[in-house]
């Protein structure tokens, strides 16, 4: 890679650096009482969590912290954190 | 080509209004010069379709232009001492982003003591920014620089920042006539700034990313490798500048009855007008004395100074800034600049014309007379020893 | 996953406010933006070369500049002829807009820039590892305001930013909070198209400065909106003309016992009268801004009688 005119940086890069190697806890987003009201994508500072289908969420476990606030959040309590297995 | 008998902030600003700039910001003050107030009548005549913002310190003008290059603008400001080293962070910014900004920076003492006249400690002591330094030693080519440098700023092998020097009342408030190109010679001289990147949605690029222990050297080092390289562009725009207006006073440096001297005189901006007049009489009672300008502080013209200085037994460098404890600062890379070579002259440091103390003929008479009494340590020339002791 | 504008793989802390404020307002604001950041955070996670969050067009120069280079932009687009290609955010923490970067914004909103100035207010200064900002609240204890023997933390309390920003002339002044992103994306969308300087404060909770659980970054910040200490509003030219309001206002205490920021005024005796202090802040912007919702100042007047 190239320093480019003192260091510019590609677009939408950060996409390369897999944050999930930090996670201790993993949600598991149980699909039981989902009301489809989206809460879990808004909320996630990574922006990795997302709709498969309708009622159905998951996340990218590539960037996915495992900061919890998805599962705080969720009205209906349909998202548990558990400890990652390593 | 029109010659009229202008002041030297006046005939800067006719200029930058020839180069066409998108975006001026300039604050008035610590201290400024007629150039910001000339430029703010142009654009509020209509004369000049720029945007002037008016900025709330010098810190911002930098900051602005900063943004305006960075969206491919064509940008300028001016300033001088204490509102140069307020936006020195943002110098580093500047180059450190390789933006083509140009300024023009009226040379001024810095405070403290207070002192609003002419010297050059403030452009030298941010000789360290990254930024091209050139210096004018007449309104002439003061207002000819000032072209040049936006042609040397945007050139692709170079991309940085300019500042055109030029000393704070001698050359910015006094008057001369002045050969002024025309706007159509001009834009044949200087096209429209296309810069290959540039904040836009159409190509959503990161400036100012933050650079580690990995990469960090690299890209300090290519700003190194473009400021040296840029010293080919500043000799080759100097010669199309010739050749396009029949004007040439330099282009990384500039000599006066060199070839025979065994005396050399060192210097940068307006003394080396005086120095001239000094080297007229000089010659004529038979003393073999010479001149070196340097025009280019930065790029450093290691080589050409070299060159220029190989055959003389005695060089004498004239500062107007210095370094305490240090010494004269040009003085300082003159000698490094022979360092490890294996014939070096003589070089002696002379500090002279801090907050404006007055340089005349005879000054320059006098520094070549007493050069014998100048030892290791740089002299401070004409001091007054009553208010020493 | 679902699009968005600004991109996983920065590396914010767990659970962290200002990334989540960050991703929700660019989103918000399109593609067809040009936006600008304060050293701090925001800037150090998202943009680590050779990588970059940003899939807009980002620039980041010094600590103080933010809204002067903004303003540079603003003029650029616009002596060019491409005003409608973008619109222009200038974005940096609490301490890049209310106290080292204060000149620059007062400049940027005196002279009317078009450009939208959001503050993502986590309330000290994070990246270097917390220390007290002009934004800190009130016994707050940080690195440069402990508490200690002699000391209950911050001794100052949070500068009025809003108020500051108004007193400039904006068009439109607002505060929101990551606890409600609707709230905070319509604000967004809101303020680009009125043309002018526009300012916007975001309440971003920091688990790692506020000593508190990453999990619950919106429930603390939810909390600093209900106790009255964090006011929601909106001001346009210069009058407040909608806030959000509280149905029963909370102790402060159930926002102050969430962060550890705040413990030593459980521990130390003379704590009570400290957080009472801290209730008065909240009571006096519920009565600034009028928060309490009918039914809330039905039951209070009652409660008086």
């Amino acid at each position: 890679m190239k320093v480019i005119l003192g260091g510019l940086a590609q677009p939408a890069t950060s996409l390369a650096n897999n944050t999930g190697t930090w996670r201790n806890f993993r949600p598991v987003y149980l699909q039981k009482a989902c009301i489809d009201c989206k809460m879990c994508t808004i909320v996630c500072p990574e922006g990795c969590v997302y709709r498969v289908s309708e009622k159905k969420f998951t996340f990218n476990a590539n960037y996915c912290k495992g900061c919890g606030m998805c599962a705080e959040e969720c009205p209906v309590d349909d998202i548990e954190m558990i400890m990652e297995e390593k | 080509m029109v010659r009229t008998f202008m002041e030297g902030s006046k005939a800067v600003a006719e200029v930058i209004k020839l180069c066409r700039p998108n975006v001026i910001a300039a604050y008035p003050i610590t201290p400024q010069t007629h150039i910001s107030e000339e430029l703010a009548q142009m654009v509020a005549n209509g004369e000049l379709k720029a945007e002037y913002v008016t900025v709330e310190s010098e810190f911002a003008a930098a900051s602005v232009v900063l943004g305006a290059s960075a969206t491919g603008a064509r940008t300028y400001t001016a300033t001088s001492s204490q509102g140069l080293l307020l936006m020195t962070e943002v110098l580093f910014s500047i180059s450190g982003m390789r933006l083509p900004v140009v300024m023009t920076c009226a040379n001024r003492a810095v405070s403290s003591p207070i002192n609003i006249w002419n010297d050059q400690q403030d452009s030298i002591s941010v000789r360290d920014a990254g930024w091209i330094q050139l210096y004018a030693e007449d309104i002439q080519e003061a207002s000819d620089l000032q072209i040049q440098a936006f042609r040397i700023a945007e050139h692709p092998e170079v991309i940085l920042p300019v500042m055109a020097c030029m000393d704070g009342f001698i050359l910015t408030h006094a008057y001369e006539p002045v050969d002024l190109i025309e706007q159509e010679e001009a834009d044949a001289f200087l096209p429209p700034y296309q810069p290959q990147y540039y904040l836009t949605p159409k190509n959503p690029i990161t400036f100012g990313a933050m650079l580690g222990p990995e990469s960090y050297m690299e890209s300090r080092c290519q700003l190194d490798r473009a400021l040296r390289g840029s010293a080919k562009i500043i000799e080759e725009v100097a010669q199309e500048f010739k050749k396009r207006f029949g004007r040439f006073q330099g282009a990384l440096i500039d000599t006066y009855f060199i070839e025979d001297a065994e005396i050399v005189l060192v210097a940068m901006g307006s003394v080396i007008s005086t120095i001239k007049e000094a080297i007229d009489l000089l010659r004529a009672e038979g003393t073999k004395v010479g001149l070196l300008k340097v025009r280019c502080f930065r790029p450093f013209p290691r080589e050409a100074i070299n060159r220029a200085l190989v055959g003389a037994k005695e060089v004498l460098v004239l500062d107007r800034a210095f370094s305490p404890s240090s010494g004269g600062v040009l003085t300082t890379e003159v000698r490094a600049a022979f360092q490890g070579m294996e014939r070096a002259p003589e070089i002696k440091g002379h500090i002279v014309g801090l907050g404006g103390r007055e340089m005349n003929i005879e000054t320059i008479l006098n520094i070549v007379k007493d050069r014998r009494a100048v030892g290791r340590e740089d002299r401070f020339v004409d001091l007054k020893e009553a208010l020493l002791s | 996953m679902e699009k968005h504008l600004f991109l996983a793989g920065h590396t914010a802390c767990y659970g962290c406010g200002e990334a989540l404020g960050a991703r929700l307002v660019v989103d918000a604001a399109g593609p067809n933006i040009i936006t600008t950041d304060a050293t701090g955070c925001l800037e150090v996670f998202s943009s680590r070369w050779p990588q970059s969050a940003w899939a807009v067009p980002f620039i980041h120069s010094l600590f103080e500049n933010s809204a002067a280079v903004a303003s540079g932009i603003e003029v650029a687009l616009r002596a060019m002829g491409r005003q409608e290609e973008a619109k222009v955010i200038a974005q940096g923490g609490d301490g890049g807009t209310a106290d080292i970067g204060l000149q620059c914004l007062s400049g940027m909103l005196e002279r009317g820039h078009d450009v939208l100035y959001v503050c993502y207010d986590n309330e000290a200064y994070m990246n270097t590892g917390v220390q007290r900002s002009g934004l800190t609240p009130y016994d707050s204890d940080t690195r440069t305001s402990p508490f200690g023997r002699a000391s209950w933390g911050n001794r100052y309390r949070k500068k009025d930013m809003p108020a500051i920003a108004a007193a400039h002339g904006a068009p439109y002044i607002a505060t929101a909070s990551v606890a409600y992103p609707k709230d905070l994306q319509a604000k967004v969308k809101k303020a680009l198209n009125i043309v002018g300087p526009k300012y916007l404060q975001v309440h971003v909770p920091c688990p790692l400065g506020w000593k508190s659980d990453p999990a619950l970054t919106i429930k603390v910040a939810k909390l600093a909106v209900e106790t009255g200490l964090y006011p929601i509003f909106e001001m346009e030219n210069g009058v407040v003309t909608k806030v959000r309001k509280i149905s029963s206002p909370k102790p402060v205490t159930e926002y102050l016992k969430l962060q550890g920021r705040f413990a030593h005024l459980f521990k130390k005796s003379g704590g009570e009268e400290e957080i009472k202090k801290i209730q008065q802040i909240a009571d006096e912007n519920i009565r600034k801004y009028g928060l309490l919702s009918e039914t809330a100042a039905a039951k209070v007047s009652a409660e008086k009688e």
